[in-house]
């Protein structure tokens, strides 16, 4: 729509604007903020507290979206049982996030509106105002972002950022940022001379990354096809430890569990969702004692071909966004980057 | 966008029969005595309040709703043991009907083969009394049903039925007898022999535990029934019934919403279907 430029002064006063309006609507703004010498996306009540300059966070800012645990519903088993949807939705600014991550919302945003849309998910979406970051500088070498095309983004944002050293570029991209950004903020249009500077730093940006795919990740969905009976997965298999992480740091997981939780007179209780794993071992298990994804190996299968592969097919892009989070958090040195070009080389 | 597909609707049990040593046939009605508008093999969310949700097949047929449906459940699971506590007025949460079902409107004119086997009947049920509710429709019914033991064969008095029927042919098996069965013994596959088919103009339906699916497809590519024309139902863990949640998939397939009935052309090259 349209491109404004926002001193850094600006943004810190934005930033205030933001946390005030929000609580006050009972809303939040998430950001990311330092966590030892991680970062993670949690509200922000102090602007202070905003570490714009983070690296990548431990979990995807996709938890504001849908949270490692939420209600379903509330019931009561007194008398007459009955039960009630909740919809646990709030005004908020979901603020810096990363070009990789965006690219994975858009994602869950299709995920949640097919066939039987998700009202849960979808109200949240619908009340959140997302503010982007462009990346200036690689994360480190487990992000794989430029061999995805998440390197930069041009939807899926209403406000986008990029960091100009003494500004921010703001990218306008829906009447929702636009609203937002005349209600909390006092932004200039870009000048001719703003536009330059926009394009020097995202050119200059751009040989800082690096490719790590050593082919063409359109080819993934097709390789993949080629290696279901591949060694690798039985490798993988040996040294995995089934223990969920790379699905839980992964932006474009979406899988969940549903649980009955009640109070301790069994009277009332809640329907919980929380995220899932198809690695664990109990996943693919039915009641009757049948485990249908019973080994490792299959279940790291699963994991690379839903990333490479099936969801690609489904919606039309691929399941992996580079962010690195996977490689970075498995305990088994496991890399999803080797595991590609490794199928790469081979099939 | 505020209604959640999470949300069940409370419903009464009507009847609670024991019908297996570990089966319970479950008589509901939905609120106002609607009916559930089902197709012949779909599944519906079950809902035990404090307890949890699964996932069960419908084994009435639509043609017999009269403001109620069937659900045949084995106690094996959390919510299952905790629903075979319950009676007759007592509530359930129901959601669905999901899935895809059977395609009656394909098996018309033609001659249908049902190989259930064991609770795998549940489902067929739902199919094989919508296909006898309009017996003129269709040309031969063949029901070849196959049980582990002679008390475990579920809704007796029914198959009993098919079996005098003239325009049924209905054969049972149990893989182990007793001093009472004076009917065949074997697994389900002894019993094709018994039966001589026009495989071209034959639709065959399978359901059953996961060990028998690949021995009767073979019997039944055996008799020349093209893929085409074979039917099978599955069993995952359809957990939210509604392509979300991601118990369910059989490799790029959400066995809740592309199932749980498939067509055997379409999933034998999907490595983790049978």
């Amino acid at each position: 729509m349209s491109l404004m430029i926002l001193d850094k002064e600006a943004l810190a006063s934005m930033v205030n604007a933001l946390t005030a309006g929000y609580a006050s609507q009972g809303g939040a703004v998430i950001g990311p903020r330092a966590k030892g010498s991680q970062f993670v996306f949690e509200p922000i009540s102090d602007p202070a507290h905003l570490r714009l300059d983070y690296d990548t966070s431990i979990l995807p800012p996709k938890k504001a979206l849908q949270p490692v645990e939420e209600r379903l519903a509330t019931y009561t088993m007194q008398g007459e049982p009955s039960i009630e949807a909740v919809i646990e939705a709030k005004p908020t600014v979901l603020l810096g996030v990363h070009t990789c991550d965006l690219h994975a919302i858009r994602l869950l945003d299709k995920v949640f509106s097919k066939d039987h849309p998700d009202a849960h998910y979808l109200k949240r979406r619908e009340q959140t105002v997302i503010i982007s970051l462009e990346c200036l500088e690689p994360c480190d070498e487990h992000s794989f972002c430029k061999s995805m095309g998440t390197l930069t983004a041009d939807e899926g944002y209403d406000l986008h950022l990029t960091d100009l050293g003494t500004a921010y570029a703001v990218d306008v991209a829906t009447e929702a940022g636009e609203k937002l950004l005349s209600k909390y903020a006092t932004a200039e249009e870009a000048s001719e001379e703003d536009i330059g500077r926009l394009n020097q730093v995202l050119s200059a940006k751009w040989p800082k990354f690096t490719y790590r795919l050593d082919f063409d990740p359109a080819e993934l969905p097709g390789l993949l096809s080629a290696a279901y009976d591949h060694p690798l997965w039985e490798e993988l298999g040996e040294r995995c430890f089934a223990c969920g992480s790379c699905t839980n740091v992964c932006p474009t997981c979406y899988c969940f569990n549903v649980v009955d939780e009640v109070n301790m007179m069994r009277t009332e209780g809640e329907r919980v969702r929380h995220w899932d794993s198809c690695q664990l071992d109990e996943f693919a298990r039915v009641a009757g004692g049948e485990n249908f994804r019973e080994a490792r190996s299959e279940r790291q299968r699963h994991r690379f071909m839903r990333k490479g592969k099936y969801i690609y097919e489904t919606f039309g892009e691929l399941g992996c966004v580079g962010c690195g989070r996977c490689v970075r958090t498995c305990v088994a040195s496991i890399s999803i980057i080797d595991g590609f070009n490794t199928i790469h080389e081979s099939v | 966008m505020t209604t959640s597909i999470y949300e069940p609707e409370m419903a009464r049990l009507t009847k609670v029969e024991q019908i297996g040593p570990l089966e319970k046939l479950f008589a509901i009605e939905l609120p106002d005595g609607r009916n559930l508008g089902h197709d012949p093999g779909q599944f519906v969310e079950l809902s035990i309040l404090g307890i949890g949700e699964a996932p069960i097949s419908i084994t009435s047929s639509p043609s017999r709703s009269n403001g109620s449906f069937e659900l045949c459940v084995r106690q094996v699971g959390d919510v299952t043991n905790a629903l075979h506590q319950m009676e007759a007025g007592d509530k359930v949460g129901i959601r669905g009907p999901f899935g895809h079902g059977f395609p009656v409107e394909k098996m018309r004119g033609k001659d249908v083969l049902f190989a259930p086997g064991g609770l795998g009947l549940a489902p067929l049920r739902s199919l094989i009394n919508q296909v006898l509710d309009e017996r003129s429709l269709f040309s031969r019914v063949i029901i070849l049903c196959g049980a582990k033991r002679p008390e475990e064969l579920l809704f007796r008095d029914e198959l009993e039925e098919w079996v005098e029927r003239d325009d049924v042919e209905c054969h049972i098996t149990v893989d182990r007898g007793n001093d009472e069965w004076d009917g065949h013994v074997g697994v389900i596959t002894t019993l094709f022999p018994k039966v001589n088919i026009n495989p071209r103009n034959t639709v065959a339906v399978t359901c059953g535990p996961p060990i028998m699916y690949r021995f009767v497809i073979m019997e039944m590519l055996g008799k020349g029934i093209p893929e085409t024309q074979i039917y099978l139902s599955l069993e995952r863990r359809m957990k939210c019934g509604v392509g979300k949640c991601g118990h369910c998939q059989i490799n790029n397939l959400y066995c809740c919403q592309d199932g749980p009935v498939f067509n055997y052309a379409d999933i034998k090259g999907i490595e983790e279907a049978l």
